[in-house]
């Protein structure tokens, strides 16, 4: 199954959404909606430095929820000069979330650090490159992860 | 420092994207952990890595990087030389390791300049 568009709508408040589906059973497709985002986000003309800045901590986001949460949903929200990047899952909930974001603190299996992921920069990254950045998380339940880029 | 410098210089083998040999390139980043490559943010670089998989592609392409040296003689899959030409992306492959190739670009002009982004 590929990630791609699976709802565009724009709105009558100025605002352009997109929608994914985060496919969680293959690692060879994560990153397909970051990819997506990166094209649409080109095409609308919204300055090259704030595109890289999304797509980079959207790509490690989709990384995160196909490593640990089997998957999950990506919002992408533009703005007139901002734009807001959701992304939900219903994986095991972060438990120490300080630890979490402490760079170099990874809890994802050997094969995924074969792989060239796992080295304890995820969110980190996702929080380097946005303005803001919110994490809600439930034991048992699921995260979600808010991230907002000015421009 | 242009693209068909760092195929001579590092005796790499062109695996696609020869139309983009005369594009510049200004930094470099040598590593196997995408991650890391993702923390810094440097201007039309060269990533060289001897991991083979499809998101070393995607990793390159969030960074708008212009070329991928696989070192080792390590040598893309075809899904990989697909996604790279989609994003118009140079591949090459050299017999070099990674330290070696690292350290022959450097000689040759280009060094690392990774600016942190904040």
């Amino acid at each position: 199954m590929r990630a791609g568009w699976s709802e565009t709508e724009r709105n009558m408040s100025e605002s352009l959404k997109f929608h994914f589906d985060v496919n969680g059973s293959s690692f060879t497709s994560a990153g397909q909606a970051s990819v997506q985002v990166k094209k649409s986000l080109r095409e609308l003309g919204i300055p090259a430095e704030a595109i890289r800045r999304v797509s980079i901590a959207m790509y490690e986001g989709e990384i995160n929820m196909v490593i640990h949460a089997h998957g999950g949903e990506a919002d992408v929200i533009v703005y007139e000069d901002r734009i807001k990047i959701v992304l939900n899952d219903h994986g095991p909930g972060i438990p120490n979330i300080e630890l979490a974001m402490k760079e170099g603190y990874s809890t994802a299996p050997d094969n995924i650090r074969s792989l060239g992921f796992g080295a304890g920069m995820g969110l980190p990254n996702m929080k380097r490159y946005t303005d803001e950045m919110t994490i809600e998380t439930e034991i048992g339940k699921g995260t979600c992860i808010t991230m907002w880029v000015n421009f | 420092m242009k693209i068909s410098a760092i195929k001579a210089l590092l005796d790499a083998e062109m695996v696609c994207g020869e139309d983009h040999l005369d594009r510049e390139v200004y930094s470099a980043c040598g590593s196997d952990m995408m991650s890391d490559v993702l923390a810094y943010v440097k201007d039309q670089a060269v990533l060289l890595t001897g991991l083979v998989n499809s998101q070393v592609i995607r990793t390159a392409e969030m960074m708008d990087m212009v070329c991928i040296v696989f070192v080792r003689s390590k040598k893309p899959t075809e899904d990989m030389i697909e996604l790279a030409k989609e994003s118009g992306i140079a591949l090459l492959t050299t017999k070099k390791r990674m330290y070696e190739a690292c350290g022959l670009l450097y000689e040759g002009g280009l060094v690392g300049n990774g600016a942190e982004h904040e």
